[in-house]
């Protein structure tokens, strides 16, 4: 029974293809191809105008209020609102401003996010496409979102976005190398880059209760706060979000669009958002697999999407609760202590395999990362550095 | 109608003698750049059409050629900006033809 | 391999290509540049070189591209002169299209179609490059550290 509702999706859609027994093998493929793309989208376009008003009502909740509470019960039908807002107001562009390259850096950014999408395994075999260097797509398809970020900048003639352009660039750049390493460990240890085979390295269970997921690993553990760590700020979240910061510098990159290419920009964040955890839910967390052995009759997908909404509530969290950080502090952050500790869980996953995984393995890599991670703190401090702080009141 | 190697390589030629066009008739420094990176593009769809159309070793000799190329121009392309800007600063221009101190 | 798949992979990138190396504005050109690569990236798919298309995205258009839109970003003294195009240069062009074309019409033994090769695995590449290419490895490291210390001492501004 729980095989069938674990396969029901893939066993609608081959009733879905049976309509077309007879035709030529590419029109298979094409449809195939095609009811995959529309569901991808339905769902998480879907989930985005969900998660929209949901972070409005988290938000809201930690600051001890309540959040967007009128439109339906509870407020749930708030993104209709916020839709049909978007769609009727007036397109304006700016009069100098490059009007192919100010069009197409909203329609590229939000391609580019959904494109991502495409990889991840969401249930057993339930990869949309499955490609053979499925992670190198990931990365290489996001690494676009820095010229689509560029062209809006640029295209919009305006300096605060050009400023807000580079900031952002700046940051997505110095962050994606941390982001890239830190999925290192993991294929190394699994020795492939195909995201349904790193799912399928995580399905054991020791003693049927502690599941076998890289998270519980040191160098794991270390890597899947790092890589959580870049994806907030791939996505330009706060604490990082100075590119987007409202007192700072009006709207960054995204100051000239109004209406649906502003809202296009804000789909485009949520969705890169959502491919990041996918990733690092199919990389540290055990992917669809269920953490207890006796759960296993949950179906996959539930797992996935419960997982998926477990990470975005810690991004909200974090939203809620950090204030923004400097635009320095943020570089400094990156190349002097994220860089240097990601090649550390390199080498205490190696060291780990190599003591054949066992109680030695994680004590050797969990010396190597609390190693370098002391000699980091004691070189970075910065409690020299600054004089300490006087405070003047008015007398 | 499956492509035989001869249109991959014309195509090739093509993406060649255009990364040439923009090498020699341009006269700003970024122009010939982008020449340049275009015809190291195209030697490596050469590169990938021989591997793909001719016996298969082991290791793939073509698509290692290619990826080391990849390499080497992403490089040469930075050292190549960083002239660039260094020039810009100097001589504040990026026409070639005014950058000729050299000349006997 | 699809033959109209190919076809519109190859016009979309040629056209591309044009309009990078004719374009009068420089940001316009890098931008059709960065698509024309798509393009190539686009024909490496199709000739079975998966991770070979995906690193040239990843390595062109991901860094190559911005770069060269950061360096016309800090270039821009004198944009908006009409600069002229060198006639000489086009005729060069078109000739060495031409011989190329013409030489590889006549040799008859290119005239062939892709023989059938079972695909070509991430791990056979890591393979090759641990194995038989190990030294070209390293040396590529040590060429790209030189080449990153390199570029950031010719920009980084002299302490005065």
């Amino acid at each position: 029974m729980s095989k069938s509702t674990d396969q029901v999706f893939l066993n609608a859609k081959q009733w879905l293809l049976s309509w077309l027994a007879g035709s030529p093998t590419w029109m298979v493929q094409v449809v195939s191809s095609l009811i995959n793309i529309f569901t991808l989208l339905a769902v998480f376009l879907t989930l985005f105008a969900l998660m929209s008003v949901l972070e409005r009502k988290i938000l809201a909740r930690m600051q001890n209020r309540y959040g967007p509470n009128r439109v339906g019960p509870f407020g749930l039908f708030q993104p209709i609102a916020d839709g049909i807002k978007m769609l009727i107001k007036e397109d304006i562009v700016p009069m100098r401003a490059d009007k192919i390259v100010h069009f197409l850096a909203p329609i590229l950014i939000a391609a580019v996010a959904i494109l991502t999408l495409g990889v991840i395994p969401y249930g057993r075999n339930m990869t949309p496409f499955t490609i053979d260097g499925g992670i190198l797509f990931f990365f290489a398809v996001g690494s676009a979102t820095e010229l689509a970020v560029f062209m809006a900048g640029w295209g919009s003639n305006n300096k605060y976005s050009m400023l807000g352009a580079m900031r952002a660039i700046a940051q997505m750049i110095s962050y994606e190398l941390p982001l890239i390493i830190s999925v290192l460990p993991v294929v190394m240890v699994v020795g492939s880059l195909t995201p349904d085979r790193i799912v399928a390295a995580q399905a054991e269970y020791t003693f049927g209760l502690v599941p076998r997921w890289f998270v519980f690993t040191p160098w794991g553990a270390a890597a899947f706060i790092l890589f959580f760590v870049s994806g907030l700020v791939e996505s330009n979240r706060t604490p990082f979000d100075v590119p987007e910061g409202e007192s700072e510098i009006v709207a960054g990159h995204m100051t000239e669009y109004s209406g649906f290419k502003y809202a296009t920009f804000f789909m485009a964040e949520y969705l890169g958002m959502f491919a990041v955890s996918g990733l690092g839910i199919t990389l540290f967390l055990g992917g669809w697999h269920a953490p207890v052995r006796m759960l296993e009759f949950i179906p996959s997908y539930i797992w996935f999407f419960a997982k998926l909404s477990a990470l975005l509530f810690v991004y909200v969290w974090v939203r809620g609760t950090l204030p923004r950080i400097r635009v320095d502090q943020m570089m400094n952050f990156a190349w002097k202590f994220m860089l240097p500790l990601a090649f550390t869980c390199i080498i205490a996953a190696a060291a780990w395999h190599y003591c054949r995984r066992g109680a030695r393995g994680w004590l050797w890599s969990f010396l190597v990362i609390a190693i370098v991670y002391t000699a980091l703190s004691m070189l970075l401090d910065t409690k020299r550095k600054f004089a300490p702080r006087v405070y003047r009141f008015a007398e | 109608m499956t492509p035989t190697l001869q249109v991959f390589l014309i195509v090739s030629a093509a993406l060649f003698s255009i990364g040439l066009l923009a090498a020699l008739s341009r006269r700003h420094a970024i122009f010939i750049l982008i020449g340049i990176e275009m015809m190291l593009a195209a030697a490596n769809v050469n590169f990938i059409a021989f591997w793909r159309f001719g016996p298969q070793h082991q290791p793939p000799i073509g698509v290692m050629i290619a990826l080391f190329s990849i390499a080497i121009a992403a490089a040469e392309a930075a050292v190549g900006l960083a002239m660039v800007i260094a020039v810009y600063r100097h001589y504040h221009t990026t026409n070639v033809d005014q950058l000729d101190q050299l000349k006997g | 391999m699809n033959s109209a798949a190919f076809i519109v992979t190859a016009i979309f990138t040629v056209a591309a290509a044009l309009a990078a190396a004719t374009l009068r504005k420089l940001m316009h050109a890098a931008l059709s540049f960065a698509v024309a690569l798509v393009g190539v990236a686009a024909l490496f798919f199709l000739l079975g070189a998966e991770f070979v298309g995906l690193a040239l995205v990843f390595i062109y258009i991901g860094a190559v591209a911005v770069l060269i839109v950061f360096t016309i970003l800090l270039t821009r003294r004198d944009v908006g002169r009409n600069r002229g195009f060198n006639w000489g240069g086009a005729l060069v062009a078109v000739a060495v299209f031409g011989s190329l074309t013409w030489s590889i019409l006549k040799t008859q033994s290119l005239a062939i179609i892709a023989p059938h090769m079972p695909a070509l695995t991430v791990k056979q590449i890591g393979a090759a490059l641990m194995t038989t290419y190990v030294w070209p490895l390293q040396c590529v490291g040590l060429l790209l550290t030189a080449a990153l210390i390199g570029a950031l001492i010719l920009v980084m501004e002299e302490k005065r």
